[in-house]
C-alpha cells in the first residue's frame, strides 16, 4: 500500500459499467516525508476521501478486489484515509 | 521479496475492514547493504516488527492473501521476516 494525497476528483460520465456509482479520484503518491513522489494517478476510492487528504491505496490486481463488481479494471484504489503517520527512523 | 527498514507506523480508522487489527508499518527499501533507496510503501507487520528493525518484504498480494488467509483481501505487501545479516558475495 502506498501513501498519497488526494488532489482532486475525476468526472467521466462515460465509463466502463464496473466504474458507475464509485468516486475517481487523483492522488499524488508521497515518500515518507509526506512529499510528492512519483506522478499523479487516478484511484477508484472506497473510502469517501476528500481533496486535501492523506490516504493509502493498494495498486495492481488486489485495487479491483474491493470494489462492489469483482470484475472491474481499477489498479488503483483508495482502501485507507490515513490519521497520523509517525515516522522515527530516517 | 525485498529488504526494507520500518522507520514509522501508519495510524488509520477509516480504513477497508480487512486492516482491522493489523498493524500498518511505515517501510523504506534497502538495498543489499543496507542503504536506503528511493521507494517506501505501507506494509503490515506479521512478525511483531519495530521501528529500526530490517525486515522481509513481500509486495505481491497473492502471497500476500494466502499468508493472512483472505480471499479476497486488498493486501499487497507484508512484512514477512526479520533480517540478521546479509552476507554479500565480493
Amino acid at each position: 500500500m502506498i501513501l498519497a494525497r488526494v488532489i482532486g476528483t475525476v468526472v467521466a460520465t462515460r465509463k466502463v459499467k464496473a466504474f458507475e456509482g464509485l468516486k475517481l479520484m487523483i492522488v499524488q503518491p508521497l515518500d515518507e516525508n509526506i512529499q510528492p513522489s512519483g506522478e499523479p494517478l487516478v484511484a477508484t476510492d472506497t473510502q469517501q476521501s476528500g481533496p486535501g487528504q492523506i490516504v493509502f491505496y493498494v495498486a495492481s490486481r488486489e485495487a479491483s478486489l474491493p470494489l462492489p463488481d469483482p470484475f472491474n479494471p481499477s489498479d488503483a484504489t483508495i482502501t485507507g484515509i490515513v490519521d497520523s503517520v509517525d515516522v522515527q527512523e530516517g | 521479496m525485498f529488504i526494507g527498514k520500518v522507520i514509522g507506523t501508519v495510524v488509520s480508522t477509516l480504513k477497508h475492514e480487512i486492516y482491522n487489527g493489523r498493524k500498518l508499518l511505515l517501510v523504506k527499501k534497502l538495498d543489499p547493504t543496507f542503504k536506503p533507496l528511493k521507494d517506501s510503501l505501507i506494509a503490515i507487520d506479521t512478525i511483531q516488527a519495530g521501528v529500526g528493525d530490517i525486515v522481509l518484504i513481500n509486495d505481491e498480494g497473492n502471497s500476500a492473501r494466502q499468508i493472512l488467509n483472505e480471499e479476497n483481501g486488498c493486501i499487497r505487501s507484508l512484512i514477512v521476516g526479520y533480517i540478521d545479516s546479509v552476507d554479500l558475495a565480493e
